[in-house]
């Protein structure tokens, strides 16, 4: 493919993630505070929050699985990923997590575990979006091509 | 004053030395990469008791303390409270969750902050909040 259609690409499939209300504006923040000395940063910060993630999903899947659930324990994994997600621009896992926050409160188990599910499709869709909008970078970068905050057309 | 392409203000008129308390560690480096962005130096306090302690040795004082509410061990309110009974002078800045209400932002505020402001933190937020409380 031709570096110009490789770089239109990246624009839609960027667009359509904002679209899609995947991630919002706060996503945006995180190219700008890359500079020469840490060039990766956004990369650095998206594989914390899927680390973290990964490790606060599966806490919350043990916690939930108890005979008897400690709500003490499991509200502050999703306050936790509550934090992250709305620090990165993952607006559809931080929307989930205020829900499930909401039915922590009430220490409603079913719901909970209902909240649970929600969070990981959501985590996951987000997840995999953004490898793929990584993918399409690394491609345009091999070409030859570079990436600017413009690309993102907004 | 330093400017970016589109002519937007990007730094603070000082250099501040800033200690950010925050659990997550995706916030702490994020927040750090804001204050440097920004012109400032930073120090990292992973909750309000390490916040204290590095306050209790003596050998640290901050221009600016940007302050998480809900941490564990000593929360943002908790340690607020702390540093000013320890005569901390610093600015302190709390971060706060846009879904606390009414009644925990003025707890928080009354603790001790010179101000409050909602999560997620962003350059554009802070700068003119910095600046502001700079000139005041």
């Amino acid at each position: 493919m031709e570096l110009g259609q490789m770089q239109k690409s990246l624009q839609d499939y960027t667009k359509s993630l904002f679209v899609e209300g995947i991630l919002d504006s706060q996503f945006l923040q995180l190219p700008q505070l890359q500079d020469e000395s840490n060039s990766d940063f956004v990369s650095q910060v998206v594989s914390l929050f899927f680390q973290d993630s990964d490790r606060i999903l599966n806490d919350l899947s043990l916690s939930l699985d108890q005979k008897v659930v400690d709500f003490e324990k499991v509200d502050p994994y999703v306050h936790q990923l509550k934090g992250s997600s709305s620090s990165i621009g993952a607006q559809r896992v931080k929307n989930a997590c205020v829900v499930f926050r909401s039915f922590c409160e009430q220490k409603n188990v079913e719901a909970c575990h209902r909240c649970l599910q929600q969070v990981k499709q959501e985590y996951y869709l987000v997840k995999n979006r953004l490898e793929t909008l990584f993918k399409l970078e690394q491609q345009i970068v091999a070409s030859g091509g570079m990436i600017s905050a413009m690309d993102l057309g907004f | 004053m330093a400017t970016n392409s589109m002519g937007n203000i990007q730094k603070i008129k000082k250099k501040l030395k800033v200690l950010i308390v925050d659990d997550d560690p995706l916030n702490l480096k994020i927040h750090e990469k804001i204050i440097k962005a920004i012109g400032g130096i930073s120090q990292t306090a992973r909750n309000g008791e390490e916040a204290v302690i590095i306050h209790r040795d003596g050998g640290s004082s901050f221009d600016l303390i940007l302050m998480d509410k809900e941490m564990p061990e000593r929360d943002g309110v908790s340690t607020t409270k702390k540093l000013r009974e320890m005569k901390v002078k610093s600015m302190i800045v709390g971060v706060t969750s846009l879904a606390d209400n009414e009644e925990e932002r003025r707890a928080f505020m009354e603790a001790g902050l010179n101000h409050c402001l909602a999560k997620p933190l962003t350059k554009d937020k802070i700068i003119p909040l910095i600046n502001q409380l700079m000139d005041a």
